[in-house]
């Protein structure tokens, strides 16, 4: 089926490439393969299903056919790099790497090629700042919102006063782990909590020491930055020197179904943030389901559909797609270019009509682009895992972070990164 | 018939203790120098170069260098990785504090500081042997990872822990930095390669490469006859560590531009190096770049043939490839332990005679 697929789309991307046909080519560099396997395939999956579910219902883009040029990164840096440069030169409007290493390797390739980079909720968190990052986009959160989210509701959850808690960070020990670190030290010296720092390294099947101090201890929360098979040790090791699992919060990478299901009912009461909701009923995947996935068209197994990860994979599918018309309506032209694709991205506009309009009413908050700021509203909710019924449950609303710390923080890193560059800050 | 001895004769020394000895390898060193140094650059784009040419090169520096370790004063060394972080790292807090000297001298001082690093983790090896080595070098590996993950000063207290290259220009291009043109990141890499496969083959066959080789044969005879352990070995680990450098240096700075130590230069690098000179060959500078050349080229083209080709799933290739390259390193031990360089050498030996063999 999938074989069929693929050589169908080769021929028809052959056949297109020869009459100059227009249409728009969006690469997925995804990860099937290696340690972080589980969290890119479904991603992956959701990112494929929702462009093709739009050349099955639509006929792509404002009339444009989409082309999905996929390439295997395995989440490291090189293969990331090599796919990069061997999908570039097909036109490539867009670029979700899903790699905080991959990205950084990007920034500053794709800001000479002029394509924009969209890195949802991962990436280099100060590229909100969009005077600065002119091709890089983060919205509609990033990693120190999410940091700022956690302590918000940490500081709910205790009548207002963390002095004198003790929260400890487990965190992987890459770029994408080491984010949340300022500010959460910010945080720290603001509200008189103790913070202390485990760092586990790649690919994190080995905790055993960090579970051990933290039992030592005996933090009053632990929150995590993990990816990939680091999260299911970590709730296993939780679960394993009896940590109370609603004082474990993760943050949005490390809450899909597939990190708490192998600890089986210890993970009961584990908490993560996330960035968008998670429903099987919304009715754009009954589109999928009839369009895409009965016609045969479905990327990797179709197993995955409506789990976290592909719920957020369609999400970030859906955001690009509604630049790329943003886009087109801006320029009054149907075959975009990555130049225009990022004008999309900056005056994008996410309100709920328009994401009830695409059966996915609320899925992600409303969210406003501008060339300043390339973040978004940087809002979170944290939902808990019942292990009985196999399924996340939204706690809390969606959170706003503390954005008189995070901002300072975010000018602060770019200004560091333009001076580095010879960057004029600017829109463009 | 072509590739043949006879006729070619040698009136000197000098002549006759080159290091190309027929006239057909002579011609066939002086077309791929020509190729490489006056052709490619004109025809090269982005993808030739990032993709396959610039690591290639920088690879094949390594495997150099692990080779004059290894392959020719026999210390097993686990540690490639680690000392590629030193060269990159090095690289890079050069860079930064003085951004007005030329990269190019950068480049050599982090090879120079990767060779005292080198050396001082050498010195277990006038005690230890064999596996024991191995597990010494191992502890450089990872003790040099964790090292430039703990100490923020290496990173220039950045808030990711990842470091990145700022522009810096050889001739007013710049050699790195995003808007490196591809064919100055090939020069950049091909120059350094010439330099170190030249310095590597003339030290080789000098007095200093033969105590490495007695060492290797046998470290008891080559004491007695003379050969200092201490220098000839130490010199090996300062030596390789300086070339493996070099390219920890290069690997950073002109290939990637940014690095995180834990995934670009972990343990991963150290057996990719080393596997690079077991299926290139052992104590050969031909079978370094062969090797480079196989492990480098052989995932892309088989990704090439696998998805671009037949159209098969990128997961797919992906296991497919770990399949092939396993089962070809397996293939390569057994059948020929000695590796691509020793096949290189067989084939010669048989061209010498067709078409008349006896």
């Amino acid at each position: 089926m999938k074989m069929k697929k693929l050589a169908a789309m080769a021929l028809a991307g052959t056949m297109a490439a020869a009459p100059a046909m227009a249409e728009l080519v969006i690469p997925d560099l995804s990860y099937r393969t290696g340690p972080y396997a589980a969290g890119g395939t479904p991603f992956s999956d959701g990112y494929q299903d929702y462009f093709n579910l739009l050349n099955a219902r639509d006929g792509g883009i404002g009339g444009e056919a989409i082309r999905i040029v996929e390439c295997e990164t395995g989440y490291n840096t090189e293969k990331g790099v090599e796919c990069y440069e061997s999908t570039k030169g097909e036109g490539a409007l867009i670029y979700q790497p899903l790699s905080t290493g991959i990205t950084y390797q990007l920034i500053p390739k794709a800001t000479v090629d002029e394509i924009p980079i969209h890195t949802m909720g991962y990436g280099r968190t100060s590229a909100a700042n969009g005077e600065v990052f002119n091709w890089v986009f983060n919205y509609p959160a990033n990693y120190w919102d999410a940091a700022s989210v956690m302590v918000n509701y940490l500081l709910e959850e205790n009548g207002g006063d963390l002095s004198g808690k003790k929260i400890a960070l487990v965190y992987h020990n890459s770029a994408y782990g080491k984010e949340p670190i300022r500010t959460l030290e910010e945080l720290s010296a603001m509200h008189g909590f103790e913070l202390s720092q485990l760092a586990v390294d790649h690919p994190g099947q080995e905790q055993k020491s960090q579970w051990l101090q933290i039992r030592r201890e005996r933090p009053d929360y632990v929150l995590m930055w993990g990816w990939g098979v680091m999260n299911q040790v970590a709730v296993q090791e939780a679960a394993n020197i009896g940590f109370p699992m609603e004082n474990f919060i993760g943050n949005w990478w490390a809450g899909a179904e597939h990190d708490v299901t192998p600890a089986g009912a210890g993970a009961d009461g584990y908490k993560s943030l996330n960035m968008n909701r998670v429903d099987a009923s919304l009715p754009v995947f009954d589109e999928i389901r009839t369009l895409v996935h009965e016609a045969g068209n479905a990327a990797g197994d179709g197993s995955n559909m409506g789990s976290v990860l592909y719920t957020r994979g369609m999400y970030a599918a859906m955001l690009a797609a509604e630049a790329i018309a943003n886009a087109q309506e801006i320029h009054g032209v149907t075959d975009v270019t990555a130049a225009m694709v990022r004008d999309g991205m900056a005056a994008l506009e996410i309100t709920e009509a328009r994401m009830a309009e695409l059966g996915m009413s609320q899925i992600g908050p409303e969210f406003s682009v501008s060339c300043e700021n390339h973040g978004g509203s940087g809002l979170g909710i944290v939902q808990q895992w019942n292990a009985a019924d196999g399924q996340w449950v939204a706690l809390t609303d969606y959170i706003a972070p503390d954005d008189s710390v995070i901002d300072p923080l975010i000018a602060e890193d770019s200004a560091a990164f333009a001076a580095e560059n010879g960057i004029e800050p600017g829109c463009l | 018939m072509l590739y043949r001895e006879a006729g070619d004769f040698k009136t000197t020394y000098v002549a006759d203790s080159q290091t190309f000895p027929l006239k057909l390898d002579r011609i066939g060193f002086w077309v791929t120098m020509a190729v490489a140094w006056l052709v490619i650059p004109f025809v090269i784009n982005d993808y030739w170069a990032s993709s396959l040419l610039v690591p290639f090169l920088i690879y094949a520096i390594a495997a150099i260098g692990l080779n004059i370790l290894t392959g020719y004063c026999g210390q097993v060394s686990l540690g490639t990785g680690g000392f590629m972080a030193v060269g990159a790292y090095a690289c890079y807090k050069l860079m930064t504090s003085f951004p007005d000297v030329n990269i190019m001298i950068h480049i050599v001082l982090a090879g120079g500081i990767t060779a005292m690093v080198g050396a001082a983790f050498g010195l277990p090896s006038l005690r230890i042997k064999g596996f024991y080595l191995a597990v010494a070098t191992l502890a450089a590996q990872f003790f040099l990872v964790w090292l430039f993950n703990k100490v923020a000063w290496f990173y220039n207290y950045s808030a990711s822990g990842q470091i990145n290259a700022p522009e810096r220009l050889v001739a007013g291009v710049a050699v790195t930095g995003p808007s490196t043109p591809a064919w100055a990141q090939y020069l950049i890499c091909l120059f350094f390669v010439t330099v170190c496969a030249l310095i590597a083959r003339n030290l080789t066959r000098g007095t200093i490469g033969r105590s490495w080789m007695a060492i290797r044969d046998m470290d008891i005879a080559a004491e007695i006859i003379g050969v200092n352990p201490l220098k000839a070995k130490l010199t090996a680990f300062a030596v390789s560590s300086f070339f493996v450098g070099i390219a920890g240096a290069l690997f950073f700075s002109v290939y990637l531009g940014a690095v995180e130590v834990g995934e670009a230069f972990g343990i991963q690098k150290s057996f990719l190096v080393l596997f690079m000179i077991i299926i290139g060959g052992l104590g050969s500078i031909f079978g370094s770049f062969a090797g480079a050349a196989f492990l480098v080229l052989l995932p892309v083209a088989l990704k090439w043939l696998g998805v671009d080709v037949m159209g098969w799933p990128t997961d797919l290739v992906a296991h497919f490839q770990l399949v092939i390259v396993g089962a070809l390193i397996m293939f390569f031990l057994i059948k020929e332990p000695h590796g691509l360089a020793q096949l290189w050498r067989l084939a010669k030996e048989k061209l010498r005679l067709w078409p008349f063999p006896y």
